[in-house]
């Protein structure tokens, strides 16, 4: 049983004059392989400058990253946003103060509702209103801002698994998303962009049956999530992918101005819900997940626990919700009741004016803040006594996440890149505003 | 809340305040240009304030700024109290939080037109960084001491600065456009500017 | 002859764009197995993921699978707004496309640039690259989309898509003096 003996330990020394070596060596410019001696166990490389999107699957299609990369491995990295920059704000100076909603649902496109509440939150600080809105209006507000953070976590997750691979939990979570998206649809019309809020309440009331659809739907959803766990959290490659990768210090966390999910998956423990506590928040109860390490796979089990927790809000609003008005009974922020606006010369004059003007909101500046589905949305409003804001500036999270990016992906892989990026959930419409 | 924070930014750096204010539950304090860098360093180091977390950077543009009388609703808030005629033009506005101590501030820095520069706080607060970009790109403040100003939303090509109120809405630079349009901004006598 | 090659109205399409059994039979195929290259920036983003979803199925209709590569592809969906920096990288995808090639431009902002009048955001695609079938809708329904492809899938069997339009124009000029003789 004696083992052949050869001797491994140097590569043989190869003749200088073996014919077509010189060839080789002029066309290659370098040494062959085999003349690498053992302690030269990288092969000479330089900096390669490679650029990422704007048009890319995994960049959200909006986001340009021009890469330094030694070999695979990032160096440094140049995160060029702006491709979707569609002026919110500029628009905003020349739109009333209603007529904002619909910019601000395409901000955070994927949880519309939550922009809308953030902004009418902002108004009606301005105009005093903030403790006056009646409690069913806050109800279903909290119960549709809910219903988007949920849409926001099914889309994020499931395009995140999608970019790693895994085509099954994304079309499961989005069957998830359409029921959803069906019941937003019954209530306030769109499937997305709802434009439901307003400022003092909300348009419309829920639809009669609400209630058992949504709990219907919440039951479902669950099962499905159920699913979706036992294919994700322990599967080998989803692990290996997210687990270690773009992990993110606490204090960075917080220098950067991180908040929401990633915030929270790196031990910052900060939910604008449970810290400065609006609407009806206090009265349900719910638990904030926060994480460890800050890795992206901390991100992914953060976002799943809290769509959790958002299903126990909802079902806790459901039964809470009062009877009453939708809709604050303040002439200054209210639309008239139909029969009225038709009936008498007043009340078409007010809703007129309301239209056309917009409503009046006292000079003066405010910053309120919701909890969106990536963290911290704030609206600093600068009003000046008309009908239309004079400044209407967005504390957008995705911005904030993205100006992070840099750092993250700083020596992983370019592999790596895709779940860090999706994990960011960055939404173009919210960081290019 | 507002108020003792606003005490104790007074006690420590009386002299680098303009003046202070209390709109809709936030502190707003007015900071002298030249110590702005000063009092930050202060305001994230000093144990009792320990503002850690920044929130937002940004400008407000007072050249259309003619407040509109507003019968008294409940309750009504007077505009901001530094505003004057003669003020300077932009305001630079930063908002931080401490996490620790669960209060806010808002400072700000008044920067007239001819000079519009400030000193950058992104050697604070990292966020800041691309905040202030953005407030570069969107009004032309420029930020003393910013590792890298440049655009970030807009492109290059792109002259003056969209935000401010001068500037048009729909002013259009546009890089490129298809040869057979039937108007074409880009061949048009004197290009699109 | 009087051939209008100058113009690709789809009227006058019909007066010199014959098409031989070998143009319906290819055409057949080619609506059948589109391959979408979705050129997502914005939320209509998010009804595009709808419609490939199974609800809305899109893979009904051959166009199930999206290739990122504008050399794979052959229908461009213009999905969400066209910003002014965005319009090179758009343009220059459109011109690495092989002929025959489609373009949808999904939503409003890709059509005429919706309620985004301003500094950056382009009134609509085609400012940059000729459009097809416009979708409009502040996101279209899933529904509309179908529709659309369906509209989409007669234009090319009717080989009246503004590639092949281009195609035939081309082949005419070429053999115009065996047309004119």
């Amino acid at each position: 049983m004696a083992a052949p003996s050869e001797s491994s330990a140097s590569p043989p020394a190869r003749p200088p004059n073996e014919p077509g070596r010189s060839l080789k060596q002029l066309v290659l410019g370098r040494r062959d392989v085999q003349d690498l001696s053992d302690n030269e166990q990288e092969l000479p490389s330089e900096l390669m400058t490679v650029n990422m999107g704007p048009s890319h699957p995994a960049m959200h299609g909006t986001v340009r990253i021009v890469l330094t990369v030694d070999g695979e491995r990032v160096v440094a990295s140049d995160v060029q946003p702006g491709y979707l920059h569609r002026c919110f704000e500029k628009e905003s100076e020349y739109a009333t103060y209603t007529q904002v909603f619909p910019y601000t649902d395409r901000l955070n496109y994927v949880s519309p509702m939550i922009n809308n509440v953030g902004w009418a939150m902002a108004v009606e600080k301005l105009m005093g209103l903030t403790g006056k809105i009646p409690r069913r209006a806050e109800y279903v507000r909290v119960i549709v801002s809910e219903m988007s953070r949920i849409t926001d976590h099914l889309t994020c997750v499931g395009a995140s698994a999608m970019e790693l691979g895994a085509f099954t939990p994304f079309l499961y979570l989005l069957k998830c998303r359409e029921w959803l998206y069906e019941l937003l649809e019954k209530v306030s019309g769109a499937r997305l962009t709802h434009s439901y809020v307003r400022i003092g309440g909300v348009s419309k009331d829920l639809t009669p049956g609400f209630d058992a659809d949504l709990t219907l739907c919440l039951d479902q959803i669950a099962k499905v999530m159920v699913e979706v766990e036992n294919l994700l959290n322990n599967n080998k490659i989803f692990r290996d992918r997210m687990a270690g990768i773009g992990a993110l210090s606490k204090d960075d966390a917080i220098a950067t101005g991180c908040v929401g999910p990633i915030a929270r998956a790196a031990g910052v423990d900060y939910d604008v819900r449970k810290d400065y506590p609006y609407s009806i928040y206090p009265e349900v109860e719910f638990d904030v997940p926060v994480g460890t390490t800050g890795d992206c796979y901390d991100r992914y089990l953060v976002r799943v626990e809290e769509l959790k927790q958002s299903i126990r809000i909802l079902r806790q609003c459901l039964v809470q919700i009062p009877d009453g008005p939708v809709m604050v009974d303040d002439p200054r922020v209210a639309l008239p009741a139909k029969q009225a606006t038709y009936n008498t010369i007043e009340s078409m004059i007010r809703h007129f004016k309301h239209i056309f003007d917009g409503i009046k909101v006292p000079a003066g500046e405010a910053y309120a803040f919701v909890e969106g589905g990536n963290g911290e949305l704030g609206f600093y409003v600068v009003a000046d006594g008309t009908g239309r804001p004079y400044k209407a500036y967005v504390r957008s999270p995705s911005f904030v996440h993205l100006s992070t990016a840099s750092q993250l992906i700083h020596g992983h892989l370019i592999a790596d890149i895709v779940p860090i990026f999706g994990m960011i959930n960055m939404i173009g419409g919210e960081c290019d505003k | 809340m507002s108020a003792k924070v606003l005490d104790a930014l007074k006690a420590a750096h009386g002299s680098a305040i303009d003046s202070v204010e209390s709109q809709h539950g936030d502190a707003i304090a007015w900071i002298k240009r030249d110590q702005l860098l000063a009092v930050a360093t202060w305001l994230k180091n000093d144990p009792a304030m320990a503002f850690d977390s920044p929130v937002f950077a940004t400008c407000i543009d007072r050249l259309d700024w003619r407040p509109v009388d507003v019968p008294p609703g409940p309750p009504s808030y007077p505009a901001t109290a530094a505003w004057t005629e003669d003020h300077p033009r932009f305001e630079v506005v930063y908002q931080l939080r401490s996490l620790k101590h669960r209060h806010r501030i808002r400072l700000k820095c008044a920067v007239p037109e001819h000079d519009a520069r400030v000193p950058s706080l992104a050697s604070l607060w990292p966020a800041f960084n691309w905040q202030e970009r953005e407030t570069f790109d969107m009004y032309g403040i420029k930020f003393d001491g910013h590792p890298d100003l440049r655009r970030i939303y807009l492109y290059e090509e792109f002259v003056g600065y969209p935000l401010r109120k001068d500037y048009p809405k729909e002013k259009r630079q546009p890089l490129v456009r298809r040869d057979d349009l039937p108007i074409n901004p880009i061949k048009a006598p004197g290009g699109h500017r | 002859m009087g051939l209008e090659l100058t113009t690709t109205r789809l009227e006058d399409a019909a007066k010199w764009a014959k098409q031989s059994a070998l143009d319906r039979a290819s055409n057949w195929g080619r609506k059948f197995s589109l391959f979408t290259y979705p050129f997502v920036t914005a939320c209509c983003g998010m009804e595009f993921m709808s419609v490939a979803a199974p609800k809305y199925d899109l893979a009904r209709f051959g166009a199930e699978f999206p290739r990122f590569s504008p050399r794979q592809s052959d229908l461009l969906m213009i999905v969400g707004t066209i910003t002014e920096k965005q319009g090179p990288a758009l343009k220059r995808v459109y011109d690495q496309m092989t002929e025959p090639k489609w373009v949808i431009a999904f939503g409003v902002c890709a059509s005429t640039g919706g309620f985004y009048q301003n500094y950056h955001a382009m009134p609509g695609a085609d400012q940059v690259i000729p459009v097809d079938v416009y979708i409009p809708g502040c996101p279209p329904r899933p529904e509309q989309v179908l529709d659309a492809l369906i509209m989409l899938m007669d234009r090319i069997q009717a080989g009246r898509g503004h590639s092949q339009l281009r195609d035939k124009r081309e082949q005419l000029i070429a053999h115009a003096p065996a047309n004119e003789g």
